[in-house]
């Protein structure tokens, strides 16, 4: 997969919101890609600014918000470069998202069919008889039962597993080469998330398309990500395959992650604690935005930590993590040597 | 625990055949025109001290069991005794009194809390009803308890949207603690919170249930969460409970097809490819109409002739182990 050229790169993404208490910095140096193909995680906490990387990636930040720098490569183009007109064709067509609410992001006066089959006109000029056909087949792609039936349903007469069929239908009904997926299945009870799970492995198989899919569920991503980018107070803080997440997780916010979390089937008397609570993003810290919850930092006894910010760097191949635990600069020494 | 002083336990609810049905009506003259099943026949114990945790998907009735016993909300049928006392039967003062003894944690902690009303003052309006001390000592036991939670003493002139959701959650259990209860329900406690905060409120409930000798019924649709702080777990679906054990065995070995389905769909961190998973058809059928029968048999790969026809009756399969299941209890 890493031998091809990325099919999406995000550099330096920098989107802030104005407000009146001052400039939150939702999304503060992001560089990630993600190859033809391939199932990128985006996993972290709420406000941590997975979902308004995607939203900048869909260029769909509204006021207060914008997008203050950064380079996002789409096939090769500047989506952040591209004019309006262009980039309304793009989402759609060669881009494409699913939201977390299926229920409230369909429209309550619009069939299924409807819905579905507007995306094929807009898009493709397709008359109407032929796309509500084609929205039938996409509805039964999706494992919708009784697909001609359901076309004239409503979205209140739908299920949330069923309306999240038809969103992912309308997402893929111009076999888009990216789907941004942000929580998917949050709202989901967990037997109709398998479902909804099995199904986006299964399209990816049939139609090749790559996906970013965002989760605060790190069993989730476990189960479908290829790669993983964990997400810290908008940045990232590590990115590695996601195997490589789950068995050794250099960055102490990761470690914590993942030890917060009671795993089924193995009984801890006490969970692991990250102390604290996530910082502002008005008013962030001045070095590692995670450094005044670390317990590594106060372990290894690190004032470079609350001062200086550490960068992302790759300490193996494929393996990036921003943390003074494993880098070296002027003054400083790495306490943890990775050969 | 040793099993034989857990036999001996005293059991400090007991719920017994507890059906709530919820009307709809409809029409001008607002008849009955169906009803919602929301908890049918569902019968249960927990012992002091101990923990039951309750799973299933939305809709299976789990919250309003939760509600029903407490009596929020009325039952249609069925009784709970609390420590040996018909709760259902209570009137007035009596109602009042036992109330002290059972309270509720809350799912949603920016909904449950009064936005204009200090959360001080929140936390001590359940000792001002019962009259429980003078005015000072009102006022030093819910500063106790607020420290006990993990605040402070200035954040009791505070009002909700000052804290975060975390905190607000330990608000909600200061509150719930503030009477010395026996008996708590958690109503889904830590659903809304993220994975690092979901970890500290689920260990400070922990410690509270052994510094105060707590009861709880933990209600969560996570599996996980529920295995990590129950000593027991039952599990609903639709209306019904339909399998009911000690936290190992029915994590180690379900009986329920819908339990095996249930663990299975759960994803695992760092356990790809290394389970299999039942994925169940359907949807969870409208607890309005429910199926005939079996209610789990039309999503059930084992579903024989049997299960559309006859309830299956919830069955002492093992020891300690119930399960109400044709394929396991033929």
């Amino acid at each position: 997969m890493e031998n091809s050229d990325p099919l999406l790169q995000v550099k330096d993404l920098h989107t802030y919101f104005y407000t009146d208490d001052g400039v939150v910095k939702a999304v503060d140096g992001v560089d990630f890609e993600v190859f033809p193909g391939e199932i990128l995680g985006l996993v972290g906490e709420s406000g941590c600014g997975k979902s308004v990387t995607s939203f900048s990636i869909m260029r769909l930040v509204g006021v207060p918000g914008k997008i203050v720098s950064g380079e996002i490569l789409f096939e090769g183009q500047d989506l952040l470069k591209m004019p309006e007109a262009e980039m309304v064709k793009m989402r759609g067509n060669r881009l494409s998202m699913i939201f977390q609410q299926p229920q409230t992001s369909l429209n309550p006066v619009f069939t299924a069919g409807d819905q579905v089959s507007e995306v094929l006109e807009i898009h493709q000029n397709m008359p109407h008889e032929k796309a509500w056909e084609r929205a039938v087949e996409l509805l039964r792609l999706v494992g919708i039962p009784d697909p001609a039936k359901k076309a004239s349903a409503f979205p209140h007469e739908m299920s949330g597993g069923q309306a999240q069929r038809v969103m992912i239908a309308m997402g893929l009904a111009l076999n888009p080469r990216l789907l941004i997926a942000d929580e998917p299945t949050t709202a989901l009870d967990v037997t109709i998330q398998a479902q909804i799970l099995d199904l986006m492995l299964d399209l990816r198989k049939k139609t090749g398309a790559s996906i970013i899919l965002i989760t605060h569920d790190l069993g989730v991503i476990s189960d479908m990500a290829d790669r993983v980018a964990v997400m810290y107070a908008g940045q990232i803080v590590e990115q590695c395959k996601v195997d490589v997440l789950f068995e050794k997780p250099y960055h102490p916010y990761s470690q914590g992650l993942i030890g917060s979390i009671p795993v089924l089937g193995r009984v801890a008397d006490r969970l692991e604690v990250i102390p604290g609570n996530v910082p502002n993003l008005i008013d962030l810290p001045a070095g590692c935005r995670f450094a005044p919850r670390c317990r590594l930092r106060e372990k290894y006894n690190l004032d470079i930590c609350s001062q200086q910010k550490p960068s992302l760097e790759e300490i193996q191949p494929g393996h990036l993590v921003r943390c003074w635990l494993y880098q070296s600069t002027t003054g400083h020494q790495a306490p943890i040597k990775i050969s | 625990m040793a099993e034989q002083s857990y036999a001996e336990r005293p059991d400090l609810i007991r719920v017994e055949h507890l059906t709530k049905h919820f009307p709809v009506r409809g029409g001008i003259l607002q008849r009955e025109v169906a009803c919602v099943q929301a908890v049918d026949d569902v019968s249960f114990t927990i012992k002091q001290g101990e923990t039951l945790g309750m799973v299933g998907e939305s809709g299976c009735g789990k919250t309003t069991i939760g509600r029903t016993i407490l009596r929020l909300t009325e039952p249609t049928s069925g009784s709970m005794f609390f420590n040996g006392k018909d709760v259902f039967s209570l009137k007035g003062r009596d109602l009042k009194e036992i109330r002290r003894n059972m309270q509720i944690i809350f799912q949603d902690p920016y909904g449950s809390l009064d936005p204009r009303v200090p959360i001080g003052d929140s936390v001590m309006e359940g000792l001002k009803i019962h009259n429980i001390g003078s005015a000072k000592e009102q006022y030093d036991a819910t500063i106790t308890m607020l420290k006990r939670v993990g605040l402070e003493e200035y954040h009791a002139r505070r009002f909700p949207h000052e804290f975060s959701g975390g905190q607000r959650q330990r608000i909600g259990i200061a509150r719930a603690l503030a009477l010395n209860p026996q008996f708590i329900v958690c109503d889904e406690p830590v659903s809304a919170l993220d994975v690092s905060i979901q970890s500290q409120v689920l260990n400070l409930l922990r410690d509270l249930q052994q510094e105060f000798g707590l009861t709880y019924l933990f209600i969560a649709h996570n599996l996980s969460v529920v295995e990590h702080i129950s000593d027991r777990v039952a599990v609903m679906y639709l209306g019904k409970m339909v399998e009911l054990s000690g936290r190992e065995d029915l994590y180690r070995r379900p009986l329920h097809p819908y339990t095996q389905a249930l663990l299975s769909a759960i994803p695992i961190p760092g356990a790809r490819g290394k389970r299999e998973r039942i994925i169940l058809k359907g949807d969870v059928p409208s607890p309005l109409n429910p199926p005939t029968g079996c209610r789990f048999h039309p999503r059930c790969q084992f579903a024989k002739e049997i299960c559309k026809e006859k309830e299956p009756a919830f069955i002492e399969t093992e020891p300690m182990h119930w399960a109400a299941c044709w394929h396991v209890n033929p």
